[in-house]
């Protein structure tokens, strides 16, 4: 299964029943809610506990998305928390309204192709990938969703690589085969693109 | 979708699960308008009936679709109509007549925030509407409010056998978070239990007597006699159609009482306080009417306290207030529509109150 917990100091407690809340938000089209359904596939696969629960509504392309994803070794209760212990962001809008709800400690991903304002915190760590300028090389902006995941894989360890090439597999619908490559390939580059 | 993996998890939106266990329960017959957060269903429902040779109905109101409901149940068929809250007011007509006229459906309200149209996240402000009436007369609906997608998925099919058994309208009350969320859950497969034959079903009347149903009753003595044969099914539920269920109550000196999504909240807040060594626990009813009374009075001892917590206003409260019957101390505590609880808020809520 691999080291499935996370690396920070200040996840011991966490650590211990392997249980973390992350929010994945970004702009509509970025392929926010994918990125969720696909590690929550995932985590499925490798027997853990999951939710998953996206904004909905008024939802459209250019407009604001995010998912929660929980992974839990034990029954999850609330599908919903105030402060996650991981934050994926792809957006300058999206790191505006969810930055200061990172748990203290917490870790936070961003998309420095898109996010030039840094926050000021100091108690949380910070990972900056340009995932859309990688994502270009691999094919096309809107995979930069999968370069974030591999960098957040590549950091964290929550889930096996290969499970999430085996629930890429299971969750793009058969009509759409052929862009399972060009997805796994850029996921590879973002595991790549973090040097841990 | 995922026939084959009957036993084997699958990922898939609360929406989504009610609709396929709906579908492999034997329904036929959908019928709804749509509205967030639970278009999921009519979508599903869009793809899936024409492969299982159903009817799907995109009506044009919600009063359209529950009086087809009315029509399809009245053959015989297995019939579900699905809204949330504001569509779920339109619908009550129809409900009660279809209680009056003792046809079996299953409605299912993924609750939003109200009152009007107010907002599209998740609440659970529908509870007396859903389980002291809604609609006018002296009628009950069999209500259950699961609080996870596995649950949803055993008790959609439970609903549609008792709702052929008790030949009443079943709702399933959920709320916009269970409606949008994903979780594994295992399609377990569905077994008929043995039900009377719909010997009342308007068929085709040749070679015997036409069957009637109707719920107006204007003959001398027909209307309170056809209401004595409706509480006596009421009462019959109560004795054998509870359920519930509870999480470290034996030597609790608090008790958590929620139902659906609060619960679901409240059990993370729960267990945090019982790993820190504080004596609470958590009782959670899961059909709202019939109400589990009897359970939670006989729970109710000592210098046991209560609290309730729900995503409204306090509504639930008032039938744990009624089965304690002032024996212990029932607080309360609740979100309106338009808030949604964290399970950290719930913990230093709780904590308040021990």
């Amino acid at each position: 299964m691999g080291n499935k917990k996370l690396r920070l100091e200040s996840k011991k407690q966490e650590m211990e029943n392997s249980y973390f809340s992350l929010l994945i938000a970004g702009f509509g089209g970025q392929g926010i809610l994918f990125a969720g359904k696909l590690l929550a596939q995932s985590a499925m696969l490798e027997g853990r506990h999951v939710t998953w629960f996206p904004s909905y509504g008024a939802e459209i392309r250019g407009g604001t998305a995010n998912c929660t994803v929980i992974i839990s070794d034990d029954m999850i209760g609330s599908p919903v928390v105030r402060q996650p212990d991981l934050l994926l962001i792809m957006n300058e809008a999206s790191m505006k309204k969810f930055e200061p709800l990172l748990k203290p400690q917490g870790l936070l991903i961003i998309n420095t192709s898109l996010i030039k304002n840094l926050p000021n915190r100091s108690d949380i760590e910070i990972i900056k990938i340009k995932a859309t300028d990688i994502a270009e090389e691999f094919g096309g902006s809107q995979i930069a969703n999968m370069v974030m995941l591999g960098a957040l894989i590549a950091k964290t360890r929550i889930l096996n690589p290969g499970t999430i090439s085996t629930a890429l597999k299971e969750i793009i619908p058969e009509h759409r085969k052929n862009v399972i490559q060009i997805n796994e390939r850029a996921f590879k580059g973002g595991l790549k693109g973090i040097a841990y | 979708m995922e026939k084959k993996l009957i036993n084997k998890k699958v990922l898939m939106k609360g929406n989504e699960a009610l609709a396929e266990a709906a579908i492999q329960a034997g329904c036929r017959f959908y019928a709804g308008y749509p509205i967030t957060p639970q278009n999921e269903v009519p979508e599903y429902m869009s793809q899936r009936m024409p492969e299982v040779k159903g009817i799907f109905i995109q009506a044009e109101s919600e009063l359209a679709a529950i009086n087809m409901i009315f029509g399809a149940s009245a053959t015989g068929a297995r019939a579900m109509t699905s809204s949330s809250s504001p569509g779920i007011s339109l619908k009550q007509e129809g409900i009660s007549y279809l209680a009056g006229a003792e046809l079996p459906a299953v409605i299912v309200n993924v609750q939003r925030g109200g009152p009007g149209l107010g907002n599209i996240s998740g609440s659970q402000a529908d509870y007396f509407q859903a389980v002291k009436g809604g609609g006018h007369g002296d009628y009950k609906l069999l209500v259950y409010a699961p609080w996870n997608l596995q649950e949803l998925w055993d008790l959609t099919m439970k609903a549609f056998d008792k709702a052929d058994e008790y030949r009443i309208p079943v709702m399933i009350l959920i709320d916009g978070i269970l409606g949008q969320m994903m979780e594994p859950l295992v399609q377990t497969s569905y077994k008929q239990p043995k039900l009377p034959k719909k010997e009342w079903a308007l068929t085709g009347c040749a070679g015997r007597e036409p069957n009637v149903i109707k719920s107006l009753y204007m003959g001398e003595g027909e209307l309170e006699k056809r209401n004595y044969k409706l509480k006596e099914k009421y009462d019959r539920m109560k004795d054998t159609e509870v359920m519930y269920d509870s999480l470290y109550i034996d030597d609790s000196e608090l008790i958590v009482t929620a139902f659906g999504i609060a619960a679901r909240i409240a059990s993370s807040a729960v267990k945090k306080l019982r790993k820190e060594g504080r004596k609470v626990g958590l009782f959670r009813p899961i059909t709202l009417f019939p109400f589990p009374e009897k359970e939670i009075e006989h729970i109710c001892k000592g210098n046991r306290r209560f609290l309730t917590i729900e995503m409204n206003m306090g509504q639930m409260v008032e039938d744990v207030r009624l089965s304690v019957n002032g024996k212990a101390e029932v607080d309360f505590y609740g979100r309106p529509g338009g808030g949604t609880m964290t399970p950290e808020e719930l913990y230093d809520v709780i904590k308040k109150y021990m």
